[in-house]
């Protein structure tokens, strides 16, 4: 579709660029001023320059060792979840039930997860998998698993792991089911008449055709996983130890746990610099999504 | 035809799956907590509904939920209310920076709550909104405005422009054009967008911990809070749990087709 040029435009959408500059490039500038910094309480603050970014960057130091360990972390966190919820997500959504009122019944219940408080999400897990008390923990430990996420490291990841696939792999699955949706039926009729196998077709139609959509899931799932803080917090609180200790978890011990602003806003910076970068190939894959589409029918 | 093997099995072992730990967050909310404690039981022996009622009768709790509610129902006014008209801005017109500001909105979006927390903190502290639902409320606009520009520019972008073009022949001046003709016609993009920031600014924890200490301190923080201080109330927590999933669990019926679209920021 060919839009018009006309820079009076802009005037409708000055409401927005005022509440989100508010809300981010003052906090950011904060941010960026705190990074250059040191501070020995008091409001007292002193130049400290590009300090808290080499420590950030040097492993043999405490805030340094601390970052990398936290985002090796969260990368093999982000790493195993993606492995598990994105073949799960496919397959789900290649058994939706294909009509009549059970899909419906089958949204509402994929989508409940996705609903919940975060926290509420790690309440859950955390009754849930207490060996005491919740239906989990308790079938684990009779069945003779010596399973404790709260002194367990190992414990402790398979269930933060369970509980992200619990939480998001519905969305994959979603996401899938849209994509599958929109799938002619004359092209499986096609298949059928050339004696296609089932395999056959979901790797010549079926995957194809979802692999736009994909895309966008694996993208959502990465930058959420990556920024993840709220359910690991609630149920391991981080550990045992620091095990599950992802960088949101980190950055929130340094600020607002050790108020050691300077450190903090430096690691905040390279942060946001990761997520930014990942946001782009997502800005690329999403705008290509919706340009392509007219023409795909088009086509059709 | 694109269906697989023994697919009724694992929709349904899935669907078991994820059903089984909220099933067990709501059968706990109807034990006492001796019953919790003392013994394994897969449904309450003796329910009893003194958890439900101490949430709704005192007023530390109850008001956790009117704090919440407050600042989510603030934060999704001012997000459709300023995205509207951006939505249209961009779905119809090229500009100075738009595909620059596009990206920008996205961005924020995606920003890591854990960045802002402490920036907010300040910038709140100092313009004397902390601990009030208005500093929460704006500082959720920052990934809920972006996500209610992109799934409204996606709906607006579906109405066609031969409509605009013949509203503004038959003299409607841009105002009414967008109260009487745009605004009806994308009323459902409308209502998934707002139940989209109502979702987003409900579940969401770190933030609203952080800009509250007293008076606007949201259900999720007292939930938190309780945990560690009082020992373990697991019933009482099992009935705030259950409480903070209904808003979702009523609505979710009416937007059942468009969750995958909400969640994909409106381009599936």
């Amino acid at each position: 579709m060919d839009k018009t040029v006309n820079q009076k435009a802009w005037f409708l959408v000055l409401p927005v660029f005022a509440v989100v500059a508010f809300s981010a490039i003052l906090p950011l500038m904060t941010v960026v001023n705190y990074s250059m910094q040191d501070t020995f309480g008091n409001n007292q603050f002193f130049w400290n320059g590009v300090g808290w970014f080499k420590e950030l960057l040097d492993p043999s130091t405490d805030l340094g060792g601390r970052f990398l360990a936290s985002l090796g972390r969260n990368l093999l966190f982000s790493a195993i979840i993606l492995a598990i919820e994105v073949p799960l997500g496919i397959v789900v959504a290649l058994s939706m039930p294909r009509e009549g009122w059970t899909v419906a019944v089958c949204l509402v219940i994929l989508a409940l997860p996705l609903l919940i408080p975060w926290n509420v999400v790690g309440t859950i897990w955390q009754i849930f998998g207490r060996p005491d008390i919740g239906l989990l923990g308790y079938t684990l430990n009779s069945l003779g698993f010596d399973y404790n996420y709260v002194s367990n490291e190992f414990d402790a990841w398979a269930t933060v792991i369970v509980m992200d696939v619990w939480h998001w792999t519905s969305l994959v699955a979603l996401l899938c089911y849209a994509g599958l949706k929109s799938i002619p039926d004359a092209y499986y009729q096609a298949a059928q008449i050339d004696g296609a196998s089932r395999w056959a077709v979901f790797k010549a139609i079926q995957l194809p055709k979802m692999n736009r959509v994909l895309l966008i899931a694996v993208l959502l799932r990465f930058m959420d996983s990556f920024m993840i803080y709220t359910e690991p917090f609630v149920v391991t609180g981080g550990g045992p130890g620091n095990s599950t200790t992802f960088v949101s978890i980190e950055l929130v011990k340094i600020a607002l746990g050790q108020f050691d602003l300077g450190k903090a806003a430096a690691l905040s910076l390279v942060y946001n610099l990761i997520i930014l970068i990942v946001c782009w190939v997502f800005y690329t894959v999403m705008t290509n999504v919706g340009t392509e589409r007219p023409a795909k029918q088009g086509g059709a | 035809m694109h269906s697989i093997p023994g697919r009724r099995l694992i929709i349904s072992l899935f669907l078991i799956f994820l059903l089984l730990p909220i099933y067990w967050l709501v059968n706990m909310s109807f034990k006492t907590n001796s019953e919790i404690v003392t013994s394994m039981t897969l449904w309450p022996h003796q329910p009893t509904l003194e958890n439900y009622k101490r949430i709704f009768t005192d007023e530390s709790w109850y008001s956790g939920y009117i704090n919440s509610l407050t600042y989510v129902l603030i934060n999704t006014v001012i997000s459709i209310g300023v995205a509207l008209p951006a939505a249209y801005g961009f779905s119809r017109y090229r500009f100075l920076g738009d595909k620059h500001l596009f990206f920008w909105l996205l961005s924020n979006r995606m920003a890591p709550a854990a960045v802002y927390a402490l920036p907010f903190f300040n910038l709140y502290s100092a313009i004397n909104l902390f601990d009030t639902p208005w500093a929460v409320a704006l500082a959720h606009c920052i990934f809920n405005v972006p996500l209610a520009v992109w799934i409204l520019e996606g709906f607006v972008s579906g109405v066609p422009r031969e409509i605009d073009e013949t509203a503004f022949l038959d003299g409607y001046s841009f105002p009414r054009f967008f109260a009487k003709i745009l605004v009806p016609l994308i009323a459902s993009g409308i209502g998934v967008a707002a139940f989209f920031c109502f979702m987003f600014s409900w579940v969401e924890l770190l933030l609203a911990r952080t800009l509250t200490s007293v008076n606007a301190k949201p259900i999720s923080a007292i939930m938190t809070r309780t945990v560690s201080a009082a020992g373990m109330d697991w019933g009482l927590l099992a009935a705030a749990g259950v409480l903070t999933i209904i808003p979702g669990a009523l609505v979710i019926w009416f937007v059942r087709n468009y969750i995958a679209r909400g969640f994909a920021l409106g381009r599936v």
